[in-house]
């Protein structure tokens, strides 16, 4: 029996045992954290998982049922369990110096809240780098009520970017040289092969203007070196998930990477993307979606013929990709796409969209670039170039003038459009096929959770950095130089994210929702990440229905262990529900 | 003298009780050199190489240059120094610090460093230190990694080190300076922790100083053939 055949085994037998332990409204389930090998094919080190593999179980709990799970330490360090996307008492949010102490090694600690939600989420450690060690595991929450869409069989599709370096070491690398893990760097071939194509004067200028910046445009992933695993396998080990011929197959994508987003497709079928972050959306067939880092997908695929589909993950960046199967029998593997070419950032990408663009023929007066919503963009003539509802706020000129007057038609870049990256962005996605690629403007609530309402108050977030230094930090400050976020208990506060990096941000607030705005007011999805593009402003809206304090930050491991990263704290709340926050003080 | 040197470890402690305890340390080992260096009648070894531990606020760096000659058995240059570097810009870090020298033929000498290093426009990486003592020196060094591959390194370097005052003992005049430019072509052997090269290294003493070296009956101008290995951990 192949090593992995047997760890999936245990890690099913841990899963049964798991689910055997939970009864209908009050299940019990018990974790242990673990030292486990991680075993990707082509490496083979050290890591952490839960219940003696990585990744953990699959925990299968139901709305409205009361769980209590017992987490044991076996590890010779503290540890912790955050419950990503669980709406849940602050003390149970399982975040050191911010919702308790941490698990200290050879401890038990129980958790004990109520599950309020349904969906697709999942759990990992909170502490130091234990998750990109592998500590994590899926959440599946059977819901109360029916579901609005069909399915026949699902899958948990949990994708990682396990690194043969420990977390520790990847920090103390980036920290001593920020590039050391970019090996897409421009070299003199490159240079050789845009003076031929560009000219030798255009290609020079090219680098001049980026070592200007002492920034590079191939700095997409600021971690490559990484093996991609769909549940824990690689290409290799082929993660398969059967079905029968027209049968219709949920497949619940979470991204539990450290650091690597992930397009995906199955060549051959569209998808509908029915949930996004475990609020169901109203259904959007697409061939590609992007995943950013920390968020879920759900989507349905209707196989019809007989035979192997292959799920395919390219990062972001395109330095590594995963392909696992769906096939009607074991054994069987799709053929493994070619990865395409790499992306390039632009000077759109670092806040200077539009230099050297022809500003010529076309009026787009009024384009003040506040508007998520598209409405001051109305009845203008973009040329086709499907410019609608640009959210993205990158329109600081070098030279401090407007944007009036601006020529986008016939703008090469401006085909793949999509408000949620900077106009001309080298990062605007395009689906494999041609077809199309989902892009958050198209993610609707299918259930608004709250009443739509005017924000209280709006909160600007910059989202800021060193690269050279490897310090990233919100309006400059990092973590440890920041005082806590203070939020009142009732409020509904607008954020505003400015991204002034070229680095993409997965931003995520814990114990309340974030709710995305894409211009549909009531309609705006319900998220627990919201992936901010380089040159681009995003806002969210969230409901501050949550007493107690909170971690908010970015979603890339070595981002928020270097800074990009808050305390959040809810003051006030209803008698009996306000939060007994301890008095001490607390550094997380 | 000593009063500037006191300052020297004033400063820092002031800034170190600044940075915040909750701070993550990292540490590291580079060398940008470790070689062996084979001239026209001479034969060396020589290393330069840094030791870092501290925060994003406040590095300790040591600091290793030296040179061995083979034939003689004995340490021709030997500067350790002990520096402090602080982030002053995006970019750059302010240095503070002590160098020490201890060649085996002497004479010894104490300096104290104050200087400027970081990554200049067009990713120039730049060290400019002075030295302050009865024998002052500025030393400017830049260094460039042009990607022939994203493993194959060609990393050109040019080190200008200007005395500012007579140091006959230690064969350095006045303005008289040592200007050392390298090539070294290495590949990324594993990961980027060793990475062997081979290169050229000429060293030329200019000025008055160049009189005192050849007074030495030793040569002012000297080019070597090196082969090495880059360390980073």
């Amino acid at each position: 029996m192949p090593s992995w055949l047997l760890r999936r085994a245990l890690v099913l037998g841990a899963g049964l045992a798991v689910a055997l332990t939970g009864a209908a409204n009050a299940g019990e389930y018990n974790l242990t954290v673990d030292r486990v090998t991680v075993d990707t094919g082509t490496f083979s080190r050290s890591g952490i998982g839960y219940n003696g593999a990585s990744p953990g179980p699959v925990l299968r709990f139901k709305e409205g049922e009361e769980v209590t799970i017992n987490v044991t330490n076996n590890l010779s360090e503290p540890t912790s369990i955050h419950w990503h996307g669980l709406i849940l008492p602050f003390d149970q949010d399982g975040v050191p110096g911010i919702s308790y102490d941490g698990i200290a090694p050879g401890d038990t600690f129980t958790y004990n809240f109520p599950i309020v939600q349904a969906g697709t989420y999942w759990f990992h450690s909170h502490s130091g780098f234990q998750e990109p060690d592998g500590a994590y595991g899926a959440i599946v929450i059977e819901p109360e009520k029916r579901e609005p869409f069909r399915y026949d069989r699902e899958y948990v599709v949990q994708l990682t970017d396990a690194h043969p370096h420990s977390g520790n070491r990847i920090m103390r690398n980036l920290k001593m040289m920020p590039d050391y893990y970019n090996r897409q760097q421009r070299t003199l071939f490159d240079f050789l092969k845009d003076s031929r194509e560009q000219g030798f004067d255009a290609a020079l200028a090219d680098r001049a203007a980026w070592g200007d910046m002492r920034m590079m445009p191939t700095d997409v992933e600021d971690l490559q070196g990484f093996t991609p695993l769909i549940n824990g396998r690689s290409t290799e080990q082929n993660w398969t998930g059967l079905f029968k011929p027209g049968e219709r197959v949920r497949l619940r994508f979470i991204n539990s990477s450290a650091m690597a987003y992930f397009d995906i497709r199955i060549p051959g079928l569209k998808m509908t993307v029915v949930q996004a972050d475990g609020n169901n959306v109203l259904p959007v067939p697409v061939d590609e979606f992007r995943i950013a880092v920390a968020e879920t997908y759900d989507v349905i695929v209707q196989p019809k013929d007989n035979r192997a589909y292959a799920i395919f993950a390219e990062s972001m960046a395109r330095t590594a990709s995963v392909r696992g199967t769906l096939a009607t029998a074991e054994g069987m593997a799709a053929e493994v796409p070619d990865q395409r070419m790499p992306p390039r950032l632009t000077m759109a990408d670092m806040g200077m969209a539009h230099e050297g663009m022809d500003h010529g023929s076309m009026d787009m007066g009024g384009m003040s670039h506040t508007m998520p919503d598209g409405s001051t963009m109305q009845g203008m003539n973009h040329g086709g170039a499907g410019m609608t509802g640009m959210a993205s706020g990158a329109h600081k000129m070098p030279d401090g003038s407007t944007m009036k007057g601006m020529d986008h038609s016939g703008h090469g870049s401006m085909a793949a459009s999509d408000p949620f990256y900077a106009p001309g962005s080298g990062l605007t996605p395009t689906a494999a096929n041609g077809g199309k690629f989902l892009s958050y403007k198209d993610l609707r609530a299918q259930k608004p959770l709250y009443e739509h309402r005017e924000a209280t108050r709006e909160i600007e977030m910059r989202l800021t950095g060193n690269m050279e230094r490897y310090i990233w930090s919100i309006n400059g400050v990092k973590f440890s130089d920041a005082e806590p976020v203070r939020l009142q208990y009732g409020e509904r506060v607008r954020f505003k994210f400015v991204n002034e990096t070229m680095m993409t941000h997965p931003m995520h607030l814990h114990g309340m929702w974030s709710i995305l705005d894409v211009g549909k007011g009531k309609w705006n999805p319900i998220k627990h990440v919201v992936s901010v593009a380089p040159g681009t402003t995003v806002f969210m809206e969230t409901e501050v229905d949550a007493p107690g304090q909170w971690a908010f930050h970015c979603h890339l491991s070595y981002h928020a262990d270097s800074g990009m990263f808050r305390k959040i704290v809810v003051e006030g709340g209803p008698d009996g529900k306000s939060a007994q926050v301890p008095s001490s003080k607390t550094e997380g | 003298m000593r009063r500037t040197l006191s300052a020297m470890f004033v400063l820092p402690a002031i800034l170190f009780a600044n940075a915040a305890s909750s701070e993550e340390w990292f540490w590291g080992i580079q060398a940008e050199q470790l070689e062996w260096r084979s001239g026209e009648g001479s034969e060396a070894y020589a290393w330069d190489a840094d030791a870092f531990v501290g925060t994003d606020e406040l590095k300790f760096v040591l600091r290793s240059e030296a040179e061995y000659g083979t034939e003689e058995d004995s340490f021709e240059t030997l500067e350790n120094q002990f520096r402090l570097q602080v982030p002053v810009s995006n970019f750059f870090d302010a240095v503070v610090g002590v160098r020490y020298d201890s060649p085996d033929n002497g004479p010894y000498r104490t300096y104290g460093v104050l200087g400027l290093k970081g990554l200049a426009k067009q990713w120039f990486e730049v060290d400019a230190d002075l030295y302050l003592s009865e024998y002052p020196s500025a030393r400017f060094e830049i260094e460039y990694e042009g990607l022939i591959t994203n493993q194959i390194i060609f990393t050109p370097s040019i080190e200008l080190d200007l005395p500012l005052a007579d140091d006959e003992a230690t064969g350095r005049a006045a303005f008289g300076p040592k200007l050392e430019i390298g090539g070294r072509l290495s590949y990324d052997l594993l990961d980027r922790a060793i990475a062997p090269y081979v290169g050229v290294h000429w060293e030329r003493t200019l000025g008055e100083s160049g009189r005192l070296v050849r007074d030495e009956g030793e040569d002012d101008d000297v080019v070597s053939f090196v082969v090495g290995f880059r360390v980073m951990f």
